[in-house]
């Protein structure tokens, strides 16, 4: 059955997106929280996740091209992201943020612009990883199937 | 402002949620819609200020400590200094760990400070202590 082929895929794709670090077990709480009332949850948060970094990932960039960088309003963005990107699970971007963070409050622009570069690149990774969890969830909700809780 | 209310007009526990994170008012909602909690979420201290002062029947507020202009800790205190709505109970977020930060919070009179991200877990511990 189609279903269950794509149900196969996803497992399958997931359990290497889970084991690579690019998600952890929040992304399994957003599924479950996942209902009736609103059936794409998932989708909705992360959608707001991918555009909001965008944005921040923006603002940093533009923040760090300064004469005189303002360490303090680098710091608040790359909190935000953080933040966000600890909702969604986005482990690896997290952990970037983290060193990221801990380079602001050093007032290294040296460490900054290599976190920025690094923070670019998970982040284009866990988009990447996303969109495809997402077109694969779509696809088995369309051939009849529900869509399997990931595990860490 | 941006507002979801759960449309079930018997719903007596209205939560007012307030974070400057589209993602985390996203998260923060639907924890308490699932826990069948009418929920507004506002992104500043400022609009929560303002929905407080139109909106009589808030049983909790639950707020993102970091945010620009007015920080949860800032709105925490105008809720307390306030006689008309001190009573409201004030809960605060935050994704780190400070032990200074949470005790200056409880010590104003926030009934709990709960970490980043918030869980299911965490809400239902907090069901006792609404309006």
């Amino acid at each position: 059955m189609e279903s269950d082929r794509l149900q196969k895929l996803y497992i399958d794709f997931a359990s290497v997106v889970f084991r690579e670090g690019f998600l952890d077990n929040q992304y399994t709480l957003l599924q479950q929280l996942q209902d009736e009332s609103e059936p794409k949850f998932v989708l909705q948060v992360g959608t707001l996740f991918l555009e909001d970094s965008e944005k921040l990932l923006n603002g940093l960039r533009s923040i760090l091209d300064q004469q005189d960088v303002d360490f303090e309003k680098l710091d608040a963005c790359v909190r935000k992201l953080m933040g966000s990107s600890a909702s969604i699970g986005a482990k690896r971007v997290k952990n970037v943020c983290i060193a990221f963070h801990n380079s602001c409050k050093k007032g290294s622009k040296e460490g900054c612009l290599k976190y920025l570069q690094q923070m670019a690149q998970e982040y284009l990774l866990v988009k990447r990883k996303l969109e495809t969890l997402f077109k694969l969830e779509t696809q088995i909700v369309a051939a009849g199937g529900s869509v399997p809780l990931l595990s860490q | 402002m941006s507002s979801y209310a759960a449309g079930r007009g018997e719903q007596e526990i209205h939560v007012l949620a307030v974070d400057d994170s589209s993602v985390d008012r996203a998260l923060i909602a639907k924890i308490l819609r699932s826990s069948k909690y009418r929920v507004t979420t506002v992104d500043s201290g400022k609009r929560a200020l303002e929905l407080l002062t139109l909106e009589p029947n808030i049983s909790m507020i639950i707020t993102d400590y970091w945010m620009p202009e007015m920080t949860g800790y800032e709105l925490l205190k105008s809720v307390k200094e306030s006689s008309k709505l001190r009573e409201i109970p004030v809960v605060v977020m935050s994704s780190e760990n400070v032990p200074n930060r949470i005790n200056r919070c409880l010590e104003e009179g926030a009934v709990d400070f709960l970490l980043k991200p918030v869980r299911p877990s965490d809400v239902s511990r907090l069901c006792s202590r609404m309006r």
